[in-house]
């Protein structure tokens, strides 16, 4: 097979295809979905963390030899190896869509009625569409209806076809996204809109992520997903759930860990980088706890804060010096003003601060997934290569024995098995070289989505702060006014 | 000047050693005019002070120290220059400078507890003199409770936090204790010169034996509860409803008055609670800062990709802000939620003035009725008149002094939330303009990486 080192230059086939998603629930106005002016949220149509934005070479981490024809690979790609292809950049827009047959619960969709917040327009647009040599889609520009039950569907599909050869898989949102942040609401219950917009806002995520990895967008199913009018419906969505899915990889992990593998690592990478891991897990649950605790306090300030307000316009009132009753009743505005910002502040630390940590921390856990696979694959290598022994050994037995018919069957099972072996040993190799280049993919997306966020998330305190001076000098007048 | 205090751990921290407190607070007082209406002073008090850079902190309190317009007339001049605290007692130093032949000695210090400057309070309250005059209130008592309690939480989650972060949030911990400390002694220091700068309690004579008696006031004390007991407390209910179900006064600018004083305690009342609220979410927004900044700062030592400078930037920044989001808390809370808390006092002491009037009128109308029925029966008519007299005579003179005293807090009032308001605006839009500095410093940093 040929073997190409990866150069960080164009004559790559590269993935073109920058999907940049905008994940709303069906609605036609989502009046109740919270502040429609927040710049630096990513409510509303436009989002604006694209998680992918410049046309950099994927592979360019990868200083692996990447074979570009591995048999592996053939199954798993709709197309085969293709040229080098200008990129492209679809944008896809997910706009909510709330039916009124999301709430109604009809007695066959009972599956799906558990789903609040269910049905998903996926509107996808493919720019540039001249440049495609490679026609991954058929339209330029096309919305489907999907169903988070579809999202988990596809998830549990890429998963179960990517997961034990070392490609990681970005986890698909927690069902019970209620359960999974422990955000105390204040003073707006969890609605039904802003369940439905946290809901929106992972999916999207979730589908960026799954998008922007090379070998998942060619994927038949991540493109059927993407194009299909009519999705088959997902077979039970209960096995399929993220949290399922992470069950799955976590069980894994335990079994393995309970065989103790002691697996001759002759890679330091892989230790030093599993250990890595290891700590980024245990720091990374830390302070997204850490960040959830601020976003409740800051709820909590907004409450108060309101509540302050009311009561110091009442003050206002009660008041008998004009001058001093007319700068209580401002207090109470300028208050009043300031629980909005802590309300949009508090969503700046969720939508971009803490839901980051929650993506990275279940990523992470299918990082070590992976290597769990990677395990799992040594020891199926090393037991296929205890099982030839033993038929070695067998065989060599059957030699003074004299039954010709068992000696042939000895004779093919040494064959039969001296194929596993090699096939384990590929198996080993082709799953260390996909992690390699893997982690390589996915700390360099790691270093970018932080950088990114970071940066994002300073500048909405920047903004809460600018608001903050503007209202209070307003005040101050006010205040001196007091004769 | 200022020095900042040490403090000492209640007893049921167990991980805290018992250390005295010495705080010296400052009396950095200004002579002003003596017309100047009497404001609610503000020591200012920096909840994050350190603890051990203490001339720095002394110049910048100078600059922010609130004049105080109560301590105006140097003819006697008082001050809590020192207070120290055990266990849960507090006790304060308090300092006289006088010109008054009154005095024994032209200044002089004496020791003294909270529950002395109660028994001055009552006594003053009791004094049928003073009735007609609105008695400052008597300051509450010290409440270590708050972050007494956080202090224990902080020992019991330990082990879940590093080293670092368990030191910041101490070192945050030990701030709001001297907080608190600091508020405590303000409170007590400005009742002492409310009663200082009166025209009549100044003289009072109570109020020179608490400031001059060199011995323990205990004993007093206790004679004084004996004597008085619950007494004026049952009063207080009981005129509560007196006042409220009263008839209609006479008197238009009383009747006025009272249905002003019932509303706005009211709704000062629930104010104070609210803005109280509001405060402690702030200070429990810049204790998260601390967590998050700790983790961060761990991320970034383990991390060797590009990411590195970008965590421990972030996590530095936010060092820095937690710090000015727990000034911010905490000049809320002096500027407003103290400022709403003193005159929800006063006003409840401007009620109770009223009440004390209501009493007098009721009593002048049961003297009415008296005499009719001494006329009646011709029987001791001239103690009837006499009584009657003096009823209508401690009746007038209750309204007048009355009227003069509710004309002057009102005054008083509309000055020191004047002067909080503007102070509170203009400390936001400090910190704020300061955190944006900050924030956009980074930001600059981390766009350039």
């Amino acid at each position: 097979s040929r073997k190409q080192l990866v150069p960080p230059s164009v004559d790559l086939p590269r993935f073109l295809f920058r999907l940049c998603f905008q994940l709303s629930p069906t609605s036609p106005e989502p009046a109740s979905l919270p502040a429609e002016d927040i710049s630096t949220n990513s409510n509303g149509p436009k989002q604006e963390i694209l998680l992918d934005d410049d046309q950099e070479d994927l592979f360019a981490e990868a200083t692996e030899e990447v074979s570009l024809d591995s048999p592996e690979r053939e199954p798993i790609l709709s197309d085969g190896p293709s040229p080098a292809i200008t990129p492209v950049t679809p944008t896809v827009i997910i706009t909510p869509r709330v039916d009124a047959s999301m709430f109604d619960r009809s007695p066959d969709e009972d599956e799906e009625a558990e789903e609040n917040g269910d049905t998903f327009d996926l509107q996808i647009m493919v720019s540039d569409p001249e440049k495609t040599s490679l026609n991954l889609f058929n339209r330029n520009e096309f919305t489907v209806k999907r169903r988070f039950s579809d999202f988990l569907g596809l998830h549990s599909k890429l998963a179960s076809k990517y997961l034990h050869i070392g490609y990681i898989v970005p986890p698909a949102p927690e069902k019970s996204i209620v359960g999974m942040t422990k955000v105390k609401v204040g003073k707006e219950d969890l609605s039904s809109a802003e369940f439905v917009e946290k809901r929106r806002s992972a999916l999207e995520r979730y589908l960026m992520r799954t998008v922007n990895h090379p070998a998942l967008l060619k994927d038949p199913d991540v493109i059927q997903f993407l194009e299909s009018t009519e999705l088959p419906r997902a077979v039970s969505t209960q096995a399929l759930s993220g949290a399922g899915i992470l069950r799955m990889v976590n069980k894994a992990a335990e079994a393995v860990n309970k065989m103790t593998i002691k697996m001759n690592e002759s890679d330091a990478w892989f230790e030093e980088k599993q250990q890595q891991f290891e700590n980024l897990d245990v720091q990374l649950r830390k302070l997204h706890a850490s960040v959830e605790s601020l976003v409740c306090h800051r709820k909590e300030l907004s409450v108060n804060t309101a509540s302050f307000a009311k009561s110091a316009a009442m003050l206002g009132n009660s008041e008998d010096h004009t001058a001093l009753s007319r700068a209580l009743s401002q207090l109470a505005e300028v208050e009043e003003k300031i629980d909005q910002l802590h309300q949009e502040q508090a969503y700046a630390d969720f939508y971009l601060f803490s839901e980051l940590l929650g993506d990275y921390v279940r990523l992470i856990t299918a990082v070590k997934g992976v290597f769990d696979h990677r395990m799992k694959t040594w020891s199926k290598w090393q037991d296929a290569q205890v099982m030839l022994q033993r038929k070695r050994e067998a065989e060599a037995k059957l030699q003074y024995a004299n039954k010709p018919d068992k000696l042939q069957q000895a004779k093919e099972e040494i064959k039969e098995w001296e194929a596993k072996v090699q096939q384990g040993e590929r198996d080993f190799e082709q799953i260390s070289k996909n992690i390699r280049r893997e982690v390589g993919r996915f700390e360099k997306q790691r270093v970018k989505d932080f950088k990114v966020v970071i940066i994002k998330y300073l500048e909405s305190l920047v903004h809460t702060q600018q608001q903050l001076i503007k209202y209070w000098e307003a005040f101050l007048p006010e205040a001196k006014a007091i004769a | 000047m200022f020095s900042s205090a040490l403090l000492l751990l209640p007893p049921r921290s167990s991980f805290l050693q018992q250390r005295k407190i010495k705080g010296k607070v400052a009396a950095k007082i200004k002579t002003e005019r003596r017309e100047s209406p009497r404001s609610l002073t503000h020591r200012p008090t920096r909840s994050s002070a350190a603890m051990t850079s203490i001339s720095q902190d002394a110049d910048r309190e100078k600059m922010r120290s609130v004049s105080v317009d109560l301590n105006n007339d140097s003819s006697l001049l008082i001050d809590i220059p020192d207070a120290l605290c055990e266990r849960d007692k507090v006790k304060f130093t308090v300092h006289t400078k006088t010109t008054l032949n009154s005095f024994q000695k032209p200044e002089f210090s004496v020791p003294r507890q909270h529950e002395d400057f109660i028994w001055l309070h009552d006594t003053l309250v009791e004094t049928e003199e003073y009735a007609g005059l609105i008695i400052p209130p008597a300051p509450p008592k010290p409440d270590f409770e708050g972050p007494r309690e956080k202090m224990h939480k902080l020992g019991e989650g330990e082990s879940t936090m590093t080293k670092e972060e368990y030191a910041k949030m101490k070192q945050e911990l030990e701030a709001e204790y001297l907080a608190v400390f600091k508020k405590t002694v303000q409170v007590h220091e400005i009742f002492l010169q409310r009663l200082s700068s009166h025209p009549v309690f100044s003289k009072d004579r109570n109020f020179q034996i608490f400031l001059e008696y060199d011995q323990d006031l205990s004993v007093r004390r206790k004679n004084a509860k004996e004597f008085f007991g619950g007494f004026f407390k049952n009063m207080v209910k009981s005129a509560d409803e007196v006042l409220i179900s009263g008839i209609k006064d006479v008197d238009e600018f009383f009747e006025q008055e009272k249905t002003f004083l019932l509303d706005y305690f009211s709704k000062i009342k629930d104010a104070t609670a609210k803005a109280e609220k509001m405060t402690r979410s702030h200070k429990n927004v810049a204790d998260d800062y601390i967590h998050i900044s700790a983790t961060v700062s761990n991320i970034g030592a383990e991390d060797n990709t590009a990411l590195k400078t970008h965590l421990e930037k972030f996590s530095e920044l936010l060092e820095k802000l937690r710090k000015v989001e727990g000034r911010v808390a905490s000049d809320q809370e002096l500027k407003l939620t103290e400022l709403l808390r003193y005159y929800m006092r006063d006003i409840q002491a401007a009620k109770d003035l009223l009440y004390r009037r209501a009493r007098a009128l009721a009593d002048y109308e049961n003297s009415n009725k008296a005499l009719d029925k001494a006329r009646l029966k011709s029987k001791d008519i001239p103690q009837a008149e006499e009584n009657q007299r003096q009823c209508l005579q401690k009746f007038d003179k209750l309204s007048e002094s009355g009227k003069q005293e509710l004309t002057s807090f009102k005054g008083r009032r509309v000055v020191a939330f004047r002067k909080n308001l503007i102070e509170m605006a203009e400390l936001e839009i400090k910190h704020a303009k300061n955190s944006t500095a900050l924030l956009q410093g980074c930001i600059e940093m981390l766009k350039v990486n």
